[in-house]
């Protein structure tokens, strides 16, 4: 599966990485809802360190589209947010 | 309810399909699309450029403020060996305060040093995908049918899709941050030059005042001095007291 960790670009990972993510996901959720930014920041970077240490990086000429998209670590609880809710936090593409 | 992740990424496929609901023609589709994306990387490039001028601006007040800090160091020195220890102290305290701001100063260079890197790295990757976008293009324009065309870009269009929502937002946060610094360097600036900075600017004019004062004092001691001698060697000699000197 491929995963994009947000401003670093895409890794592919064993399938099998999906399940500990998903944990890692659960824990950041539960962070965001409590308002707890360094929890949330400590999933997030737990997140894509496994996917650094475990995955191989995309060619950067890739055009395949990542099945998960892990959010930077530097942001607010209210940027986080922002950027998985509908008008989030991405701007719009140029068209 | 969706985790982060995959909501993160459904919110990037929103704005792809957005972006794809509006091809109509896959051949005009395919040049327009590429259009964008070099639009997108030239916003890339002024991103990269904005912080760089910011970061300029930050060292440009990092040397006046290093200025200063030498200037007052020598100040404090010259009030010390002119019994101001009062003065001296003054000098020293706000010497300290330029200091700290020196340290923030730093950190923001650090930062803005950061975000540099960051857009660099995303130009890169971008710049790449636009190139295997554009090789992608002309093969789908020449090889396949309409359908299947239609199929084809919009993997490719989803690909690039992706790493332009990343870049977008890489922009965004760089010219966030960089107006942040800018309007805060402003008001130093600002700050500065009306002498208003306080406890900084305004005692450090009193500083040279006073410390004017006193060479001025005593410029104006050896004066009196040296025209108390003229007189004792010119005129008969009275009882007038000799001038101390100091």
């Amino acid at each position: 599966m491929i995963v994009r960790v947000m401003g670093e670009g895409q890794y592919e990972v064993a399938d099998a990485l999906g399940v500990r993510l998903n944990e890692l996901d659960e824990q950041a959720l539960a962070a965001l809802e409590r308002g707890d930014e360094a929890g949330l920041d400590a999933a997030l970077e737990q997140m894509a360190a496994l996917v650094r240490q475990e995955g191989t990086p995309l060619a950067a000429d890739d055009l395949r589209v990542s099945d998960v998209v892990i959010p930077p670590t530097d942001l607010t609880l209210e940027e986080t947010r922002k950027l998985v809710s509908e008008h989030g936090l991405i701007p719009d593409l140029p068209a | 309810m969706a985790g982060l992740l995959s909501r993160a990424s459904m919110v990037i496929k929103a704005r792809i399909s957005k972006l794809l609901d509006r091809a109509e023609d896959p051949a005009v589709t395919l040049d327009y699309s590429y259009e964008k994306q070099l639009e997108m990387l030239q916003k890339v490039k002024k991103g990269i450029a904005d912080v760089v001028t910011a970061k300029k601006r930050l060292e440009l007040q990092t040397q006046k403020l290093e200025q200063q800090v030498v200037k007052l160091e020598s100040q404090a020195r010259q009030a010390l060996a002119a019994g101001r220890e009062d003065l001296a102290r003054a000098a020293l305290e706000q010497k300290a305060l330029a200091q700290l701001q020196l340290q923030a100063l730093d950190q923001q260079v650090t930062g803005l040093e950061d975000q540099q890197t960051k857009l660099v790295e995303s130009e890169k990757r971008l710049s790449a995908k636009v190139e295997a976008f554009r090789s992608q293009k002309e093969v789908i324009k020449a090889q396949y049918s309409a359908a299947e065309a239609q199929v084809r870009i919009g993997e490719a269009a989803s690909g690039i899709g992706e790493e332009m929502a990343d870049t977008g937002l890489a922009i965004q946060r760089a010219r966030d941050k960089t107006e942040q610094m800018q309007a805060r360097a402003a008001a130093v600036d600002e700050l500065i030059e009306a002498g208003t900075l306080e406890d900084f600017t305004s005692d450090k004019t009193r500083l040279d005042r006073e410390l004017e004062a006193i060479s001025s004092g005593s410029q104006v001691d050896e004066e009196l001095t040296r025209m108390k001698a003229e007189l004792e060697a010119g005129g008969e000699k009275k009882e007038l007291e000799g001038g101390e000197k100091s």
